[in-house]
């Protein structure tokens, strides 16, 4: 069955064609995937426009203003504890986006966990990549990697420390190794010096790893910059 | 599966790469990848339990090597092409799926879940507080127990709901519903004494994955006195 979407041997095939970048394998293989669905109406090419478009549109400063407005509205914060996704309405997040239903993998169930000056959570997914896209967007890369997903759990203190953050041993540490029908996110702690901010200057020191829990918010610090710190091992004796 | 995507603790893969710019997409492809998936997951086409199994399915040194986004399109053309959805003649000249043994498929779906009699019952048979044992199983199919945890000991902390069990939803046995507990397992019960006193690991588990832990014989008590359920 010869297709359109071979481009593989499109070099051959097409010469003249102008070339932007060259083809990779994967590429050809999305390609193809994708025309065949449409062909066997799986769905439509309009369909998948919109929710490619859906992804690229989230990110997470939806998070962000969630954490300013708990900090500075502590009945909200009730709220956002109790029924994270109702509360999520609140700051104009509906988890039921794109489809109604939410998306297969986003699931309608979010918890909040709320940090203390002795108590810092932090989110993992060990088996895949759980991440509570509606409120965060998509994962960044690191977040994914079999490095980030097997060391977590086990080291959690180590690898904080390689994002910069190196917790003192009273700060009790939970990890959350999130892969099953709940997504997570961390309400940090408000720093000090923040005090008479408003909300929205507030939402400009929650950073998406801020709620991930491999930073903590500080005035100033408005970006994940991430100092490499290879090979160090700041805690422990562990040889991972 | 005691496959390689069940990362938990394993030792000797370096550290965290991070990027610069972290751009959400490495290439035009990837994202319209991401869009294929999640709508054939939307259009059931695929339950988002066998999406994962087929991922976990790739051989392991494909998996470790291949890319994000290439795991995710391994994954949904193994299934299409199971379901009989799309014919292997249609992916002729695709080169990550010709034979080549690079890029192989995921392998077939063993799908003999040791969880073969579920309970069908939505009542909880554990709340907040109890000690529980995560089962020490070691199923050949889809289970969202990971090895670190399985006969060890945690606490219930929330009751997360009631949600298909993935260890038959994987497998086209339907949505079989069960609780699904928050469970809190102290590092030290996970990683031995070497790991710090007070920090723990929570992880969400399906009732089914779970067993009260039995009685104390020293203090006679009986499981906190709560009796047999």
């Amino acid at each position: 069955m010869s297709h359109a979407h071979t481009p593989g041997n499109g070099g051959a095939e097409h010469p003249a064609a102008p070339t932007v970048d060259e083809i990779t394998d994967f590429e050809v293989l999305e390609i193809a995937v994708r025309e065949l669905a449409i062909e066997h109406g799986l769905f439509t090419a309009e369909d998948h426009r919109r929710f490619t478009e859906w992804a690229e549109s989230i990110g997470p400063a939806a998070g962000s203003r969630l954490v300013a407005k708990a900090w500075v509205d502590p009945a909200f914060k009730e709220r956002v504890l109790k029924d994270a996704v109702k509360a999520c309405k609140e700051i104009g997040i509906d988890w039921a986006e794109p489809t109604g239903f939410g998306t297969p993998s986003d699931y309608m169930n979010l918890r909040v966990l709320e940090d203390t000056p002795t108590l810092h959570h932090v989110i993992v997914c060990t088996l895949c990549s759980c991440y509570p896209r509606p409120l965060l967007g998509m994962s960044p890369e690191w977040y994914r990697t079999t490095n980030y997903r097997r060391r977590l759990v086990r080291w959690p203190r180590q690898v904080l420390a390689e994002f910069g953050l190196v917790l003192p041993p009273e700060v009790e540490i939970r990890v959350e190794d999130s892969n099953q029908k709940c997504r997570f996110m961390v309400l940090p702690v408000r720093p000090a010096g923040t005090e008479n901010w408003t909300e929205e200057q507030l939402a400009e020191i929650v950073t998406r790893d801020c709620m991930i829990g491999v930073a903590l918010p500080r005035p100033g610090r408005t970006a994940d910059v991430h100092p490499m710190h290879r090979a160090r091992r700041p805690v422990g004796s562990s040889r991972d | 599966m005691n496959g390689v995507h069940d990362l938990g603790g394993m030792h000797g893969f370096g550290p965290i790469p991070r990027e610069e710019n972290e751009p959400v997409f490495h290439a035009d492809w990837e994202r319209r990848m991401y869009g294929i998936a999640r709508i054939l997951l939307n259009q059931r086409v695929f339950t988002l339990d066998e999406y994962r199994h087929s991922i976990e399915r790739i051989p392991p040194s494909v998996y470790l090597g291949a890319k994000y986004y290439e795991k995710w399109a391994i994954g949904a053309t193994g299934l299409l092409l199971e379901k009989g959805i799309i014919k292997p003649s249609d992916l002729k000249g695709v080169k990550p799926i010709n034979l080549n043994p690079t890029f192989s498929l995921s392998a077939k779906a063993r799908g003999d879940s040791i969880f073969k009699h579920p309970s069908r019952a939505v009542k909880a048979r554990f709340k907040p507080g109890d000690k529980v044992i995560a089962r020490n199983v070691n199923p050949r199919g889809h289970t969202r127990l990971p090895r670190y945890v399985r006969g060890k000991r945690g606490t219930i902390q929330f009751d997360e709901g009631v949600f298909a069990l993935p260890d038959a939803n994987a497998h086209g046995g339907g949505m079989i519903l069960q609780h699904v507990y928050s469970v809190r397992f102290a590092a030290r019960e996970l990683w031995g004494p070497e790991a710090p006193a007070r920090d723990s690991v929570a992880i969400d588990l399906w009732e089914q994955y779970l067993e009260p832990e039995p009685a104390r014989s020293s203090n006679g008590r009986g499981r906190n006195g709560r009796g047999r359920r």
